[in-house]
This record gives C-alpha cells, sequence and structure tokens, in this order.
C-alpha cells in the first residue's frame, strides 16, 4: 500500500527542450513510496523523455527532480544509479560479452547496494531465480529468447535493490503468452512495495498493475488519476484517437 | 600584420584538405587515417609532374584530382566495404576504418618509398615576392591559396546547388532518414569518400607549391585535417572551412613568436581546448 | 592429490583451485625463462630479451586498450618520457630512483590525457594519441633547445645484458600479476561492462571516465618503466629515437595479433611478429613500413581477434565435433558401419 507521508520522486515542473521543439513543459508530478505509477500517452508525447530525465540520461532544461529529498535534475546517470534509481530500456540493451549471470551481476556491483565475490553469485542466482530463469546462469545471453533477454534485463535493475525502479516499455513485443507471464512478475514486484514508475502502452497492464496514472500528450500532462477514471477521461480518449470517439 | 596574412593564406590552403577528411569522415562516415597520405600522394605526384614537364602544377591538378578520385573509389569498394557489412554497431565499424585505413597508410608510404625514396622532396615555382599592404610574401602562397579558394568555392557550390551535392549533406545529416527518401547511401557514401580523396590529392598538390615534403609526412597531415573537421563540426563545411583559418593563424603565430618547431603543439592545443570546452566542435550539433 | 593442495593454498587467499593452479603454471614459466641467460648468450639472448621488451610493453598496452576497444597509438609518447626522465637525471641521481621517477611521469601525462580525452568518444582519443608522441618529441626538441642542452644525451650505466634481461622479466611479472588482479576485480568488471555497452555501464553506476583513466594510467605507467628500463641498453637517447612512431604501431600490431581479450594474448603475438620482423628487417629493411601495414591489414580483415581467437574458435569447433560424434554414436543408428567405426577411431585418438 502506498505510504502517503514518504514521496519518493517528486519531479517538479520540468522542462526540456532540444532546439526548438519541446519534448516535455512544466511537467510536475509526485510519486509515493511503494506505488506503482503508469506514466502513458500516444507516441511522442514525451514519456520515453520524462524516464531519461529521472534516471539522468537526458538533463533537464529546466524544473527539479527530487529523490527523497535529494535533488538528482541534471546529475550523471551513473551517480543517480548510485543514489538508487534503476531502469530497464525501451529496446533491451545486453552485454553480449557477459554471461547471463554476469549480466545480472552488473547491477549489483556499482549501483545503490554494492556486493561482491560469492555474496555477488547467490544474490545474482536468486534473482535469477525469482524472474524464472533458474538455470541460464552460464548461458550466453546471444542465446536468449527475447523475453528471456527482457528478464534478465529486469534482475539486472533488481540487482541493486533500488529505491525506484523505471520499467521503460518493459511489456512492449511480448506475445499473449508472454505477456501474462511479464505482468505477473510485475504484480511481485507490486505486491512486496517496490516503487516503480511504468511507461506502458499495453492498457489492461496499466489497469491492474498501477495504483495512479499519468496521462502525457505533446510533452504535457492531461490528466492524473486512478487508471479507471483516466481512462474514461475525455481528454485522454481525444488524445489517443483523435476527436470523432471523445 | 604579416602573421595574420601568412596565417591566412596557410590556413585558406589548409582547408581544401580538410574538407577532403570532412567529405570522408562526415558524409562517408568513414574515419580515414591514410588522408594524410593520399595529400602526400598529390603533393608527389605534382613534384614530379612540374620536375618532368616544367609546367605550372595547376596543370598537375587537372590530372590527379580524376585519378585519385578513382583510387579513392577503389579503396572504399574494396576495403571499406567489407568492414561495413560486418561492423555490428557505429563504434565497432569507427575502430575497424581507423585500423584498416591505418594499414592502408603503410602501404602507401611504403609504396611512396619505394618510388620516390627517402628524401625530401620540393620545387620551386612561383617563388617570387607579392607585395600585399606592403610586405613581401611568396606568390606561391597566394597562389595556392586562389587556387584553394576556387576549387573550395566550386565544392562548396556543389553541394549546396546541385542534387548529387543535396545527397551527400542528406547523408551526412541522417543516413537513415536520407535511405527513406530513396537516396542510395552505399553509393553516396562512396561518391563521397572517393571525392574527398579527390579534394584531398589536390589540396597537397597546392601544398606542395610552398611546402617541402617527404613520405613520413603524412600523418601530422592526417592529424591537422582531423583536428580541423572536429574543430569545426563534423558534419558541418562551413565549420570545417572557418576551423582551417584558425589552425591556420595559430600554428604561424607560434611559429613566429614561439618556436617553428611547435605547430604541431599549436593544433594539439586547439585541439585540447574544443574537446574540453565544446566537444561536438564550433557548428556541430551535440547529440543528447 | 593435487587438487586438495591447490585448494587449500587458495583458500587463503580466496583463489579457485583452477586459479591458484594457473597462477603456478605461469611461476613455472617465468622461472624457466629467468633461467635463459645462463643457459645461452648472444644472438638467443638478445631475440629473448627483444620478446620480453616487447610482451612488456604490448601487455600493458592491452590492459588498457583491450577491455576499453579504445586503440591508444600514443605507447612511444610514454616510453620517451621515461627514457628521458631516465636521460636527464643519470649524473645525478641514481638509476632505482629515477625509475619510480619516470613512472610519476608517466602516469602525470596519462592523468592530463585521460582527464581531456577518456570523457568523449573512443575515436578522438585515438586521433589524440596518434599525434602524442610527435607532439611530446617537438615539446622535447624545443626544450632542450631552448634550455640549451645537447640534442643527445648519453647514459651509460654498469649493468650486463643478464641484469637488463631480468629487470624486464620482473617488469613483465609484475603486468601480468597487475593484469590478472584487475581481471578479478571490480575494476576489471566495470571496464568489461563499459566495453561491452557504455549505456548500461553508466546506468549501473559505474564512473566510466574514472575507470577508463586509473586504467590508461596504469597501462601508461609500465610503459614509461620500460622506457626507464631501456634507456641504458639504448645508451644514446634523442628525441627522434625515444619518441619514435614505429613503437608505438609494433607495439599496437603485436597486441592485436595476439588477441587482447585474454592476458596472455599478446605473447602470442610478439613472438611470431618479433621473429618477421627480426628475418625482413635484416633481409630488406627498406620494406618493413610495407611489412606493418600488411600485417595490420591482415590483422583487421583475416584475424581481427587475433591468434587467441583462432585457436579458441579451433577449441570450440573440436568441443562442437566431438560432442556431435558422441551423439552419432550414442544414437547408435544414423552412422552406418565404416562411418561408425571411423568416427569411433577418431573419438578414441583425441579423448
Amino acid at each position: 500500500m502506498p505510504s502517503a507521508d514518504k514521496t519518493a520522486l517528486q519531479v517538479g515542473d520540468v522542462t526540456k527542450r532540444f532546439g526548438g521543439l519541446i519534448a516535455v513543459q512544466n511537467l510536475s508530478f509526485a510519486l509515493a513510496e511503494n506505488e506503482v505509477l503508469g506514466l502513458i500517452g500516444p507516441n511522442g508525447s514525451g514519456k520515453t523523455t520524462m524516464m531519461n530525465l529521472i534516471s539522468g540520461a537526458l538533463r533537464p532544461t529546466s524544473g527539479e527532480i527530487r529523490l527523497y529529498g535529494d535533488d538528482i535534475a541534471g546529475v550523471g546517470a551513473s551517480r543517480i544509479a548510485n543514489k538508487g534509481i534503476a531502469r530497464t530500456f525501451q529496446l533491451v540493451r545486453m552485454l553480449p560479452g557477459l554471461t547471463v549471470l554476469e549480466n545480472v551481476s552488473a547491477g549489483g556491483v556499482f549501483g545503490h547496494t554494492r556486493r561482491w565475490g560469492k555474496e555477488l553469485d547467490d544474490y545474482a542466482q536468486a534473482l535469477l531465480q525469482r524472474v524464472g530463469l533458474p538455470n541460464a546462469g552460464d548461458v550466453a545471453v546471444t542465446a536468449l529468447t527475447y523475453i528471456d533477454q527482457k528478464r534478465v534485463e529486469l534482475a539486472r535493475a533488481l540487482a541493486s535493490d533500488p529505491k525506484v525502479l523505471l520499467l521503460d516499455e518493459w511489456l512492449a513485443g511480448l506475445n499473449p503468452t508472454e505477456l501474462k507471464t511479464g505482468i505477473a512478475l510485475i504484480e511481485q514486484l507490486r505486491v512486496e512495495g517496490r516503487t516503480i514508475v511504468i511507461v506502458e502502452h499495453v492498457m489492461h497492464a496499466i489497469r491492474s498493475l498501477c495504483d495512479r496514472c499519468i496521462v502525457m500528450s505533446s510533452g504535457v500532462k492531461i490528466a492524473e488519476g486512478t487508471p479507471r477514471e483516466v481512462l474514461a477521461d475525455a481528454e485522454v480518449i481525444r488524445a489517443y484517437l483523435g476527436d470523432a470517439d471523445a | 600584420m604579416d602573421i595574420i596574412i601568412i596565417g591566412l593564406l596557410l590556413g585558406g590552403t589548409y582547408a581544401l584538405m580538410a574538407m577532403g577528411l570532412q567529405l570522408q569522415y562526415g558524409v562517408a562516415r568513414i574515419m580515414n587515417l591514410a588522408n594524410g597520405e593520399m595529400l602526400i600522394a598529390g603533393a608527389f605526384g605534382t613534384f614530379w609532374f612540374f620536375t618532368a614537364s616544367q609546367a605550372s602544377p595547376f596543370y598537375a591538378i587537372i590530372g590527379i584530382v580524376p585519378f585519385a578520385f578513382v583510387v579513392n573509389w577503389a579503396i572504399y569498394r574494396i576495403l571499406i566495404v567489407p568492414l561495413v557489412r560486418r561492423a555490428r554497431s557505429q563504434g565497432q565499424l569507427e575502430v575497424d576504418c581507423i585500423l584498416g585505413t591505418f594499414g592502408l597508410s603503410f602501404i602507401l608510404v611504403g609504396i611512396l618509398l619505394a618510388i620516390f625514396g627517402g628524401q625530401y622532396l620540393s620545387y620551386s615555382y612561383l617563388a617570387r615576392p607579392i607585395f600585399i599592404l606592403g610586405e613581401p610574401y611568396g606568390l606561391n602562397r597566394v597562389a595556392a591559396f586562389l587556387g584553394s579558394a576556387a576549387l573550395c568555392a566550386g565544392l562548396y557550390g556543389w553541394l549546396h546547388h546541385t542534387r548529387a551535392g543535396l545527397s551527400l549533406r542528406a547523408v551526412s545529416v541522417n543516413p537513415a532518414a536520407a535511405s527513406l527518401v530513396s537516396i542510395n547511401v552505399v553509393r553516396t557514401s562512396a561518391l563521397a569518400f572517393a571525392l574527398g580523396g579527390a579534394v584531398t590529392a589536390a589540396g597537397g598538390a597546392l601544398l606542395s607549391m610552398f611546402l617541402t615534403f617527404d613520405a613520413s609526412l603524412g600523418v601530422v597531415f592526417t592529424l591537422k585535417a582531423l583536428i580541423i573537421v572536429i574543430l569545426g563540426g563534423v558534419s558541418d563545411i562551413r565549420g570545417t572551412i572557418i576551423a582551417a583559418f584558425i589552425l591556420g593563424l595559430a600554428e604561424t603565430t607560434v611559429a613566429t613568436l614561439v618556436d617553428p618547431g611547435l605547430t604541431l603543439a599549436a593544433a594539439y592545443v586547439l585541439f585540447m581546448i574544443i574537446l574540453l570546452v565544446r566537444p561536438e566542435g564550433l557548428f556541430g550539433r551535440r547529440s543528447s | 592429490m593435487r587438487q586438495p593442495l591447490a585448494q587449500s593454498l587458495g583458500a587463503a587467499v580466496q583463489l579457485s583451485g583452477r586459479e591458484t593452479r594457473s597462477l603456478a603454471i605461469a611461476a613455472l614459466i617465468f622461472v624457466a625463462v629467468a633461467l635463459v641467460p645462463l643457459i645461452s648468450s648472444g644472438y638467443l639472448l638478445s631475440i629473448a630479451t627483444s620478446i620480453l621488451f616487447y610482451t612488456a610493453l604490448a601487455t600493458s598496452w592491452t590492459l588498457f586498450s583491450g577491455p576499453t576497444n579504445y586503440i591508444s597509438l600514443a605507447t612511444a609518447a610514454f616510453f620517451g618520457i621515461g627514457m628521458y626522465v631516465v636521460a636527464w637525471g643519470i649524473e645525478l641521481m641514481p638509476y632505482p630512483l629515477l625509475i619510480l621517477l619516470a613512472a610519476l611521469a608517466g602516469a602525470a601525462l596519462a592523468v592530463v590525457v585521460g582527464l581531456a580525452t577518456l570523457r568523449v568518444s573512443g575515436v578522438y582519443f585515438v586521433i589524440f594519441s596518434l599525434g602524442l608522441a610527435e607532439l611530446v618529441r617537438q615539446i622535447m626538441t624545443w626544450l632542450q633547445h631552448v634550455l640549451g642542452t645537447l640534442s643527445g644525451l648519453y647514459v651509460l650505466i654498469d649493468r650486463t645484458e643478464e641484469e637488463y634481461y631480468w629487470q624486464l622479466l620482473a617488469l613483465t611479472a609484475v603486468i601480468f600479476l597487475i593484469g590478472w588482479w584487475i581481471g578479478r576485480s571490480r575494476l576489471g568488471f566495470a571496464l568489461r561492462i563499459i566495453g561491452n555497452d557504455e549505456v548500461v555501464a553508466v546506468h549501473s553506476g559505474i564512473n566510466t571516465a574514472r575507470a577508463k583513466v586509473i586504467l590508461f594510467v596504469i597501462s601508461s605507467t609500465f610503459a614509461a618503466v620500460t622506457g626507464a628500463l631501456a634507456a641504458p641498453r639504448w645508451s644514446y637517447v634523442e628525441p627522434t629515437v625515444a619518441f619514435s612512431p614505429f613503437l608505438s604501431f609494433q607495439v599496437v600490431i603485436m597486441a592485436l595479433l595476439g588477441g587482447v581479450h585474454r592476458l596472455w594474448g599478446p605473447l602470442l603475438g610478439v613472438i611470431p611478429f618479433t621473429l618477421l620482423w627480426e628475418l625482413i628487417s635484416a633481409n630488406f629493411p627498406a620494406q618493413t613500413t610495407l611489412l606493418l601495414g600488411a600485417t595490420f591489414l591482415l590483422i583487421v580483415y583475416l584475424i581481427p581477434n587475433g591468434v587467441v581467437g583462432l585457436l579458441e574458435d579451433a577449441l570450440r569447433q573440436r568441443r562442437r565435433l566431438l560432442q556431435s560424434a558422441g551423439g552419432l554414436l550414442a544414437r547408435g543408428g544414423g552412422a552406418s558401419g565404416p562411418v561408425k567405426s571411423l568416427l569411433a577411431r577418431w573419438r578414441s585418438r583425441n579423448a
């Protein structure tokens, strides 16, 4: 259950400009501890840009981003990772020269929590078990299927025991069976109280996983509320489907 | 004052060789470390032409440009295309190209050594003074500068006022998008690479009018061309021209006021400043 | 019988049994190599010294350029600095102190170069390194001109061929030891991650710039120390000799030829190339440049992973063949009589 008294992430009036293009405009929201927040909107609305701003891959043009009160706007991505934010990527990024176990371990050595040696191996192995790949430790990542690579990436993000987990379209590109497994995995994370921001297009996942939703369109927040409220909102429908269906 | 004029004359002549590299790196996206050797080949070719025929080196350029074009086209097809096909990422391709063209540069130096030997070569052409603002300057420097300016202007015009030139500029900005508007990126890259080599050889021909060359100097010119291109911003030809002038001025200033043996140091100081302050170059676009 | 001993020894330092065994083998090899001056002299010793010299340079080069894929063409810059520190100080200070100073000088230059160039793309680093040796040479020449000293300096100390050999061997041993230690450490892991995908590395909390700079400093310091050791051997030190670009290129070729993804990779490139170089420079001295170029192209186009890559590919093929042959035999059917007996014979020969 989200604890209302602790704000894990505070995004305050953030704007990101790329030359003349305004990707994110005066966006503000708060993420409570243990909450699962959905960030949705049509393509090009600025969701992934916002994720990149939080994870430090991009630097905001203006505004502030606070992680448990600590200002992380514009601080480099590696330092933000050290402070406790971990993410997955829209297009899975594996480390091809490393085994599966090493890929997972990579997240747990330099990040928010640091482990090494046998402790690290055991921890990574436990995570692999967690995401459903108990025997894949020595396999080369290039031999894995797409869903399995996604699992490895999730395990890698979890390896640092992050304070905030960012899932950037983690469910994209999965077939119906894989989708069910994937949603179940994230549901588990939710049940154990992880603070998560999800960017997704898969609406039934958003409905079942998110406590709250923020809808973006052309860089601006157009709705905020529970998934049911937000998906019934006329503005939101117009943003996705155009005027005729509103 | 004469530092400025000499610096500008030198810079203007450097501009041509830098434009050659800019076509190869900015458009074809090939880091060609054999660029300097192509320049030397142009210089040596002109030397040979001049000593054999006593005719103006400008005529040599007429022969050198198409020859260099064909040779560079062949280099692209035979050496570069297999690397492009094999590369799994842009970073991997860059490393492969660097090593491959580096090896090529040694082969070219070996060939040049075999043909011309290891001695220093220079010739005397228009070695008379011309008076600008009351001071004497080498007529050969001025002639080289004018030749370079003419060729640069021609190239710039071609790039900005013809369809072929437009496709080259499109590929330098975004190859993927260029292919979507049905520009044949492979052919355009080959064209850019070949044209770049030809331009560099022409630059070498012009520089040979007032500089002394030997077969091992290629590396220094490659470096200068690279520094100019990076200083100007890899994808923009205006930046290359301006950066060439800056380098020419910096080199001449250091050579006159400190020591003529420190010209490379001057170039490196510029390089370090640009890397520390603005790595995308003067006219470059920062990729977020 | 051997296994428990290795394990208990290794347990003391937290090593696996296999690691302890590799260390033991490496130690034996080093002892064997150390005995060379005692059993031969003259030409064989000088070849062995050459091999050690290039092994030190190529292996320390690989420490940095191997995992990061940043090709450094600047070995001669650091080597030359090490040489010059000794050349300048030989009349004033004891030799061992000069070696230490050479290391510090190399490290200082590496910090400056690293901080300037390792935060931007690898291509810029390569370009910068390309001219670095030439740049340092020009500055050195100018400094000597300004300070009024002679262009060439004599470095004459009382040291035998054997002692030089053993000094190089000690240096090489240290390089391997440090390389092995880094490979097991967090730093080594960080570099492998950086070499695979720098974006992931950054988002995993790795300060990539710092990791690269640290490793670059370590690698360059070893190059400087090699220069310091070589100075008395060269005995006449002047800028074109100390900062020879050929040295940089030879080191790169040998390392790439051997294979940069294993610590012992460069060694496999040094040995054949040194021998080949001796051959060519003795018989066709004018073609050495062509040899360098041809080898470069050979590596890039035919053996991008070096000799190590070829060996490991061959081993993998063999394992696969054995597995499928074993599979065929196990299944019984499939292979007809003569083929079966052929496979069985081949397998028993190679088991």
